[in-house]
């Protein structure tokens, strides 16, 4: 199927700057965004504000895809999906710049600007905002 | 409310039918539960005085809206130009058309009702069903990120494992013992036995979850007939009767919710579905449950509230939801071994129990079974339907 670039357009600033809803009301923080708190409901018109979410966090949950990818995710397989927990707001990513056996639970991630996929040829190219462990400094390493 | 009987049942085989098209389906599981409900005198097509669909997905499986008019048109409701509508849940689209029509029969606005669950995944190339899958889930923050079903489950049994040490010998056995039991119902789409060693030897799909912790691709339909219980009775003696029916909601993106491993919507509905009985999870005699994925049970076996949270493993290493353990699960093979065309799933689990309560299900009868259960899933747990049921005794 094709789609208008306006698909794309419109979920930029949540992708990219991870841009979040607080409710001023009851401080509860949304992402993606959203126009009405679901708790606050009618009340939290007007007051949903924009603020962007931390860019560390820490891995909820991930799971490592070997078969059956998504379109456009074909050649990336073994690719690893993951839930990371941003200041108490989970959002579903994937994990980058590591290999499965160097990732746990509760692990430290941090936030990186990438592609994601391509739709076909001629389609949009689609970029977000993705999370890689965040390394201990390594300790000295003597010379044998 | 009136009381609400199931009169008749009917099921394709499930599995991978190439011979057969969406409206053959859905025709051949119709005819067989008018055939079914026409003990004591004949069930006309044109004594249906409303019809519900459920059903994922035509539109991106087979480029086919508008199901329901293909139900009025296709089984002669047009004769009458009676309503037909199709519901949509994702893959509990069948339990969701079950709950509308019980509503119907039980506010008394209709005295016979059809429910229809059809799915025809097999003419879309298995690349393009991930895709359709997926749209059950939150396309543009889930499914963006390259999110596959298999992976979303996959997550909640590394979580599930992380906090209550859950084992992928015990996730195995949930598959074992489906196969076991799908191996004795002729409309499985798979009868043949597996062993652990089978499971971990299976392609690794989304880690930690292999094939044959999967359940299949599959096309097929079932229908029952439900009527109010007056009705009921000038058609058949034997009546089930369903005893309550809720459905519940929670969050879309499995992302968005506080606890991985619990899915509150079905937490939600089997606490109404248990007031609304009367009755208690020790009551019930077997179930028939959403294990899309063989995690999916073991959370089920919680959320029902047949054990504590976490102690779900521990139940299918004991044995006690083997067919002939204390609680038995998916008598009839399940998702798993019986085959999971998504939007049939929800009607298929009905007629399971009906088949079950009337004594008619031979080699994979659970012996004395007098309440049934059915537990079926939208997504991620996003929506729930729980189904309690009870023979006429
Ligand atoms: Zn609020």
């Amino acid at each position: 199927m094709d789609f208008s670039p306006s698909r794309e357009w419109r979920e930029i600033n949540a992708r990219y700057r991870l841009e979040s809803s607080m409710c001023e009301r009851c401080g509860r923080i949304y992402y993606p965004p959203r126009d009405l708190c679901p708790v606050c409901r009618r009340k939290s018109i007007g007051a949903m504000k924009t603020i962007t979410l931390p860019r560390r966090g820490e891995i909820v949950t991930y799971s490592v895809i070997h078969a059956a990818p998504l379109k456009g995710f074909e050649g990336r397989t073994p690719y690893i999906v993951a839930i990371v927990d941003l200041g108490g707001v989970r959002i579903q990513t994937l994990l980058t710049d590591c290999e499965p056996d160097e990732i746990e639970i509760g692990d430290e991630v941090e936030a990186v600007f990438r592609r994601i996929r391509e739709d076909g040829e001629r389609g949009v190219i689609h970029y977000g905002t993705i999370f890689r462990p965040v390394r201990m400094p390594k300790t000295s390493v003597h010379a044998h | 409310m009136r009381k609400v009987a199931i009169i008749g049942v009917g099921m394709t085989k499930f599995g991978e039918l190439w011979d057969k098209s969406l409206r053959q389906l859905l025709v051949e599981s119709g005819l067989e539960a008018l055939e079914d409900a026409s003990e004591k005198r004949t069930l006309r097509g044109k004594d249906i005085e409303a019809a519900y669909i459920g059903n994922m997905s035509a539109g991106l499986f087979n480029e086919q809206e508008h199901l329901a008019a293909m139900l009025a048109d296709y089984t002669g409701m047009t004769e009458g130009n009676r309503p037909a509508t199709k519901v949509e849940a994702a893959c509990a689209s069948g339990g969701v058309a079950l709950y509308n029509a019980y509503l119907a029969v039980a506010s008394g606005r209709y005295n016979i009702v059809a429910v229809c669950g059809l799915e025809k995944m097999t003419d879309l190339l298995s690349g393009s069903v991930t895709d359709a899958l997926v749209s059950a889930a939150d396309r543009e923050y889930e499914a963006f990120y390259g999110v596959t079903f298999p992976s979303l489950y996959a997550m909640m049994a590394r979580r599930h494992m992380h906090d209550y040490g859950t084992t992928l010998e015990q996730l195995a056995l949930v598959a074992v013992k489906n196969h076991r039991n799908g191996y004795y119902n002729p409309k499985a789409q798979f009868r043949r036995l597996i062993t652990v060693e089978d499971v971990y030897r299976s392609p690794v799909i989304a880690d930690p979850l292999r094939l044959l912790h999967c359940s299949p691709v599959s096309d097929g339909a079932a229908t029952i007939i439900l009527a109010d219980a007056k009705t009921a009775k000038k058609y058949t003696d034997r009546l089930v009767y369903i005893l309550a029916c809720a459905q519940a909601s929670d969050t879309l993106g499995l992302y968005n919710r506080k606890d991985l491993t619990t899915m509150e919507s079905v937490v939600s509905a089997s606490k109404v579905a248990y007031e609304t009985a009367r009755l208690k999870p020790k009551d019930i005699d077997f179930v028939e449950a959403h294990d899309c994925f063989t995690i999916a049970e073991i959370m089920a076996y919680e959320d029902l509230g047949f054990c504590e949270k976490g102690r779900g493993g521990k139940m299918i290493e004991e044995g006690l939801t083997e067919i002939d353990g204390e609680i038995p699960f998916n008598p009839s093979g399940g998702l798993k071994a019986k085959g999971h065309p998504v939007g049939a799933t929800g009607v298929a689990q009905a007629v399971e129990v009906v088949l079950q309560l009337r004594e008619e299900a031979e080699q994979r009868q659970v012996k004395g079974a007098k309440i049934g259960m059915s537990h079926n899933i939208g997504g991620t747990g996003s929506t729930a339907v729980v189904t309690i049921y009870g023979r006429d005794v």
